[in-house]
């Protein structure tokens, strides 16, 4: 931050080169400031630079660890899993953790794919980094109290990492990928409720109400301001041109409310969901 | 026609003034506040992690406690660690992200409680039976969890510190701070050397 207050401090040194070239000056000041502001950018936020995956469907075997017949089948079970419980549920090898650590990364890419719904936040990703020996079960924020920290762990450490020790990764992660859909599909009417819960949010519309109010009140303070403009000028302007310059302004601000961008065809992207960090890791 | 175009000269007011509204909000009159409320919707995530790791500790001190009672040292020190967090939690000001003294107050207070967590856990290492309670390793495990949800929140709460903490020093930003934000001050920020320390790692 210390560059962005010298040049605050410049400024008031150089009045008179200023006023000379008050153009030029302004533009290398906010040029300096976007170069600031840019560094502080790559400095603070490292675990941007990660390099993720493309979320190609619901199985994404970066490392290659699976065979064709395993992927397809994991793909139709989480897709039926998403279809019962609205719930996404994602599997993903990765070639290398690129440095950071497991519990780093699971919630980066969570976060980057948007994995669960928006709202619910129902995302779950089973990350399995060979490489580095390291699995992880990143749970969104919405499923942390089915799918807890304890319960996760059980699954890594009773049906995955076993196999894994055996080098069998497809039978590791078929055991996983079923444990975790019968903890989230268990207690069926617990996750009804967790999908009545947190309802998508409606137009208010009080609070239309109180804006319009808002707007006639300025409205009369304009009145009173712009009433001393000669009558004669604004004349020329046709009708249609202004009452469509004021449909478009409204209706583009009070539209609530977003469908989660996932479609139920062929193709597969996150709904908007958002990860916190729950979840468990193990490594074989 | 002298009646009509007055109507329309009325019809007229809102637009303008909506005009004027956008053209405020695209100048980022609203972005202080804006930031001002995610940061600090993401500093009650982070006191809402620690809290929730401040309410795991009793358990796991019992759990130990019957295993390794012996331990009383780091058993106490983890006891006392926490009793002085949550003290501090509790007499947090409500201006503490604004306020260096109470902000570093804070996170002494957690980092000890941190310290002690790993020795803790490193002292279990030696218990076999310990290690082996099914109750144990659940509450291990929702400590490590919680560990990396403490982590995480903190990280989004720096992201958002420094979103806002830029905003207030930048252009556009920095003329709605001189003028219309004038009580706005920049937020404390946790510490990089802390936020770098290993959390408590348990090996099987």
């Amino acid at each position: 931050m210390a560059p962005q207050g010298g040049g605050g401090e410049m400024r008031g040194r150089h009045t008179a080169f200023y006023r000379e070239h008050g153009v030029l000056r302004l533009s290398a000041n906010l040029a300096a400031v976007a170069a600031a502001t840019s560094l502080a950018l790559l400095l603070l936020v490292p675990a941007l630079a990660l390099d993720f995956p493309v979320l190609t469907g619901r199985v994404v075997d970066d490392a290659g660890i699976l065979d064709a017949g395993t992927r397809a089948a994991l793909t139709q079970k989480l897709a039926e899993f998403e279809a019962k419980t609205s719930d996404q549920l994602v599997v993903v090898t990765l070639k290398s953790l690129q440095g950071t650590s497991v519990e780093d990364f699971g919630v980066e890419l969570g976060r980057h794919w948007q994995i669960g719904q928006k709202g619910k936040n129902n995302g779950v990703l089973l990350i399995v980094a060979p490489n580095e020996r390291k699995v992880r079960i990143e749970v969104g924020y919405g499923l942390e109290g089915a799918l807890t920290d304890a319960v996760s762990r059980l699954i890594i450490e009773n049906g995955i990492t076993p196999r894994f020790r055996a080098g069998d990764f497809a039978g590791g992660i078929t055991r996983g990928v079923d444990d975790i859909i019968s903890v989230l599909t268990g207690d069926a009417a617990e996750w009804q409720q967790r999908a009545a819960k947190r309802p998508e949010p409606t137009t208010r519309w009080d609070s239309i109400l109180v804006m319009l109010l808002v707007f006639f009140v300025f409205g009369f303070v304009f009145l009173t301001l712009v009433g001393t403009i000669p009558r004669n000028r604004g004349r020329g302007r046709s009708r249609d041109g202004w009452s469509s310059g004021w449909s478009s302004g409204s209706g583009s601000d009070w539209s609530s409310g977003s469908s989660g961008g996932f479609s139920d065809g062929g193709g597969f992207s996150g709904g908007g969901g958002s990860f916190g960090g729950g979840g468990s890791s193990g490594s074989w | 026609m002298s009646y009509a175009s007055s109507v329309l000269r009325l019809a007229r007011i809102p637009v303008l003034v909506a005009c004027l509204g956008l053209l405020l909000a695209g100048c980022g009159v609203n972005n202080i506040p804006s930031y001002d409320e995610a940061a600090k919707a993401k500093w009650s995530d982070v006191l809402n992690q620690y809290q929730r790791r401040a309410d795991l500790i009793p358990n796991l001190v019992e759990t130990v406690k019957g295993y390794a009672a012996q331990e009383r040292q780091v058993l106490e020190e983890v006891t006392n660690a926490r009793a002085r967090a949550t003290q501090v939690q509790v007499q947090i000001p409500p201006d503490i992200v604004n306020n260096p003294e109470a902000f570093k107050r804070f996170q002494e207070a957690q980092a000890q409680l941190t310290g002690a967590l790993g020795r803790l856990l490193a002292v279990s290492e030696r218990y076999p039976d310990l290690k082996s309670n099914q109750n144990f390793l659940a509450l291990q495990s929702q400590l490590e969890g919680t560990e990396n949800r403490i982590a995480v929140a903190r990280r989004d709460y720096i992201e958002a510190v420094r979103q806002y903490n830029t905003e207030l020093r930048t252009f556009p930003g920095i003329i709605w701070a001189s003028t219309l934000y004038k009580n706005n001050k920049p937020m404390e920020t946790f510490t990089v050397a802390e936020d770098v320390k290993t959390p408590p790692q348990v090996k099987f």
